[in-house]
């Protein structure tokens, strides 16, 4: 029973997999823990902005004189709470897209698959921007907005490997002996195409940080004074050249977190060709 | 070629060894020598080394192999490094690949991918219009000016063929050429490489599975095993006398459609890389094994000139007895043949059409098709690829709409779509595919895909589906503890034997069977035919059989259904059609089935030394 006992372990023999889970662990942590760990207040204005690092204040001081340390570690959660809430919907809506639309072989396909293309067809910026403008800028929208605009690339991912899939023989065997199209989606198309969406979920990911933090920078969704790692790069801009630290630390958090999330999906995506379970 | 070289061999292989990087052997003193004008057939199993070796000849191992010694010399020139192979490649030696279709540019025109490989600047149109009519193909402008997919399978394969021998190579190795293409291609193909044989005198290695296609082709075989060549000498010698107990194993259940018989299956699998025991590698599974055989490894030896044997007991190995098994295959009634008319009916298909959506309008791929199969019978269908044999297993199981007629169980009409039917007429009709890796779902075990239809359809509980996952599998010859293992951990047969497993946990009293067997080796054929054949004989089970391969229906059917682009053009007792066929088609599918019993008969009559009249080869029950 040697390959059972490799399968159960599998994904941490790997590397790739190890290294991106203690980035992303450590990540989480601070993002979840670091308000606590931090003495000071990230709203305190307590020097001059642009303040170089000295004087208690690791990280200097941002541009409106707060302690960069406080606000990076207080932003964490905003930032982590709206990408892994905004990729959670993108994939809620594409698998449910692209599952219906490989599957059904009907005229469901060519309606969500026209539905997503003129979504596709939008700049995404400017649809994420319409939103916002449209329903207001707070945490809700965002996390939607970033959904609609992502989700088509995700459905179509989901949609391919699906028809690929679908083919196969135990898929009609399942079909032959009468299982509902819910049953037969979820027990024998949906494990099966795991790989895809995890290489392509990284991405994803990636791609819902740096959306919002593109919103935030253009001052539309998370307000100031929050402190949000995206806005914090936007904000502390201007100051770049007196304090980089101020900008690096944040856009060095986004950069590891994301960089943890691509190696854990590839791990994931190595499991399962190696056939680990 | 200057008369000197008319001696020297095409090949020579001396003593070739293959290893993983761990040093473990995948190919192990294989020694070969092919002559000039000369087919030597290649024969084994999948696994056993057989295309490894080839792949030797053209210094191409790829990364995980290394060739470890030995030597391969081609027209007289050893080759010794990587230079040297490169420069032989496609001079001297080429390849024509399985599929035709993937070794093609599809984006070059056929003229152009002729040209490509004559030597470069000089496209000579003579010399391109005598390589197409070399291997039967037209050398009009329409023709070279056509792209690879606006071309049949066998077109394709005789295109790759005549860009082989293009360069004059001294020789031509063919993995599995025809493997992929329906018979009367097959048969065509290998008429055109008897003609390149006999007038170019190129000299071919001809690798395949089949024994009966190496028996109508090749001048020598080799037979591999567990990457050793087991026994090797002139296709009349060898076929006629099989002296390595492997070899006639192989013959024994390699089906034949001119003399009915039952299969004989050789006990165990076959031995994987790495696994070979310390002895003989057929020792596990040899039916005359001595406790030598399982200590000292067998040399080659000579039984007659030409001839030799991996087996040092090869005096022991009883010969095939074609006249026996003819007997046999007279007394040998089918299940539920002529004899027994009066069997209730399990499934009735009247007036049946079906049909595929096309750009223009639907196409009709299954036309006014009626049958009937009674209790515990078995129906053959046969056809080429595209007589729409596939669609109507499809419809029978629920899976593809009928256009117009009917589909009866028990006299009931089903209704196009399984969703649609009761859960009762689901349990009783199970459909098993043909491929083997994609019949399971990967990420199911094999007890939760076995177990699935009888919760489903005979409302099992779990722990009473369990027990039934057991016996089940017991069925199908395999240990219970298979429930815990996954798809990636079972070879081909076994996979087919679980699907195998999923469809009788229905209880079914239809089994529709499409091409099960075809993408698995004859000793592997052999188990899962003669567990069906078990099956019916216990359980009652009627079966639909579709299949290609007209030696396989003489194994397993009652009853022939011969179609031709749709229609049935014949239909009757298996014996009859096979023996007696009317319809021209089916009479062109048999004239092309390669037939081993027929190859040996033909040389033994030789051997006797009087021509062979036709209707002794056909001969058959009455």
């Amino acid at each position: 029973m040697l390959v059972h006992r490799q399968a159960r372990f599998g994904l941490l023999h790997d590397w790739g997999m190890r290294i991106g889970v203690l980035l992303f662990a450590l990540v989480v942590f601070i993002a979840v823990f670091g308000g606590q760990l931090s003495s000071q207040s990230p709203y305190a204005t307590v020097g001059i902005p642009g303040a170089a690092p000295g004087g208690g204040h690791l990280l200097g001081l941002d541009f409106e004189g707060r302690d960069v340390l406080a606000r990076v570690l207080h932003g964490g959660v905003s930032t982590l709470a709206l990408a892994a809430s905004a990729t959670v919907l993108v994939y809620a809506l594409g698998i449910s897209f692209g599952l219906l639309a490989g599957y059904s072989r009907s005229v469901i396909d060519p309606l969500l698959m026209r539905t997503v293309d003129v979504i596709l067809s939008i700049p995404s910026l400017l649809l994420m921007l319409l939103f916002v403008t449209g329903l207001g800028g707070g945490r809700p929208v965002m996390v939607v907005a970033a959904a609609v605009v992502l989700f088509p690339g995700a459905a179509r991912i989901v949609r391919s490997a699906t028809l690929e899939v679908s083919t196969r023989g135990f898929v009609e065997a399942a079909v032959a002996r009468g299982e509902s199209t819910l049953a037969t989606l979820w027990r024998e198309v949906l494990p099966n195409i795991v790989p895809p969406i995890a290489a392509d979920m990284g991405l994803r990911f990636s791609w819902s940080i740096i959306l919002i933090s593109s919103v935030n920078f253009l001052g539309l969704g998370i307000r100031p004074p929050e402190p949000d790692w995206g806005l914090l790069i936007s904000e502390n801009l201007v100051i770049l050249p007196s304090n980089p630290l101020a900008v690096v630390a944040p856009a060095a958090m986004i950069g590891l977190m994301i960089i943890g999330v691509n190696l854990i999906c590839d791990g994931i995506i190595r499991a399962l060709s190696r056939g680990d379970r | 070629m200057t008369t000197t070289t008319e001696s020297v061999p095409a090949l020579e292989l001396r003593d070739i060894r293959i290893e993983l990087g761990s040093g473990v052997p995948v190919v192990d003193g294989v020694s070969l020598t092919i002559r000039k004008g000369e087919i030597v057939g290649l024969v084994g199993e999948s696994g056993s080394g057989k295309t490894t070796t080839a792949l030797s000849i053209f210094g191409l191992t790829g990364n995980a192999l290394r060739l470890a010694g030995g030597e391969v010399v081609l027209a007289g020139q050893p080759l010794r490094d990587e230079a040297a192979f490169r420069r032989a490649r496609g001079r001297v030696v080429s390849y024509v690949p399985q599929n035709p279709g993937a070794a093609l540019n599809p984006s070059l025109r056929i003229g152009s991918a002729i040209d490509d490989v004559l030597s470069a600047g000089s496209a000579d149109r003579s010399l391109r219009a005598h390589l197409l009519d070399c291997v039967g193909l037209p050398s009009d402008r329409s023709f070279v000016l056509r792209f690879p997919h606006q071309l049949s399978g066998g077109q394709q394969q005789r295109v790759c063929i005549a860009g082989a021998i293009a360069s004059g190579p001294s020789l031509v190795v063919l993995d599995e050429p025809t493997t992929g293409l329906d018979v009367v291609t097959q048969a065509r193909i290998l008429r055109e490489l008897e003609r390149l044989r006999d007038r170019e005198h190129v000299a071919m290695l001809y690798i395949t599975h089949d024994l009966a296609v190496a028996a109508q082709i090749a001048d020598t075989i080799a037979v591999m095993y567990a990457g050793e060549l087991v026994e090797r000498g002139p296709a009349p010698t060898v076929l006629r006398t099989p002296r390595h107990p492997y070899t006639r194993g192989l013959m024994a259940s390699t089906p034949d459609h001119v003399r009915r018989r039952t299969l004989e299956v050789m006990q165990g699998i076959a031995v994987g890389v790495g696994g070979r025991p310390e002895g003989c590698s057929f020792a596990p599974r040899c039916p005359q094994v001595l406790e030598t055989c399982v200590t000292e490894h067998p040399a080659l030896l000579e039984t007659s000139p030409g001839h030799t044997v991996r087996c040092p007991e090869w005096r022991r190995t009883p010969p095939m007895e074609w006249a026996t098994l003819r007997l046999d295959a007279a007394r040998d009634a089918p299940l539920g043949g002529a004899a027994n008319r009066s069997r209730p009916v399990a499934l009735e298909v009247r007036n049946l059409r079906a049909e595929y959506p096309g750009r223009r309008g639907n196409l009709t791929v299954v036309r006014d098709v009626s049958f009937t199969l009674e209790q515990s019978a078995c129906l053959a269908l046969v056809g080429e690829s595209g007589s729409g044999k596939t669609t109507i297993a499809r419809v029978i199981a629920g899976l593809h709409p009928i256009a117009a007629g009917e589909v009866l169980l028990e006299g009931e009409a089903l209704a196009s779509y399984a969703s649609r039917r009761t859960v009762e007429q689901r349990r009783q009709i199970q459909i098993i595919f043909q491929n083997p890796a994609e019949a399971l779902n990967p990420r199911a075990s094999v007890g939760a895909a076995i177990a699935r239809p009888a919760q489903l359809l005979r409302g099992l509980t779990r722990s009473e589906a369990r027990a039934e996952v057991s016996r089940l599998l017991e069925a199908v010859r395999l240990p219970a503890r298979f429930a815990a293992r996954y798809p990636r951990e079972l070879s081909g047969g076994e996979c087919q034997r679980v699907a195998i497993a999923r469809a009788l946990a229905a209880n079914p009293s239809v089994m529709v069977c499409d091409e099960i067997t075809s993408a698995l080796d004859v000793s592997v054929q052999a188990v899962v035919l003669d567990l069906l054949r078990d099956l019916r004989r216990r359980t009652g089970l009627s079966m639909i059989f579709i299949t290609h391969d007209l030696g396989v229906v003489a194994t397993v059917a009652d009853e022939v259904l011969v179609l031709e682009q749709g229609t049935i053009c014949e239909q009757g007792e298996t014996g009859r059609v096979l023996m007696d066929p009317q319809h021209p088609y089916t009479r062109s599918l048999l004239a092309a089935a390669p037939s081993l019993s027929d190859s040996i008969a033909e040389w033994e009559s030789v051997a006797a030394g009087r021509p062979l009249s036709s209707d002794v080869v056909m001969q058959g029950p009455p």
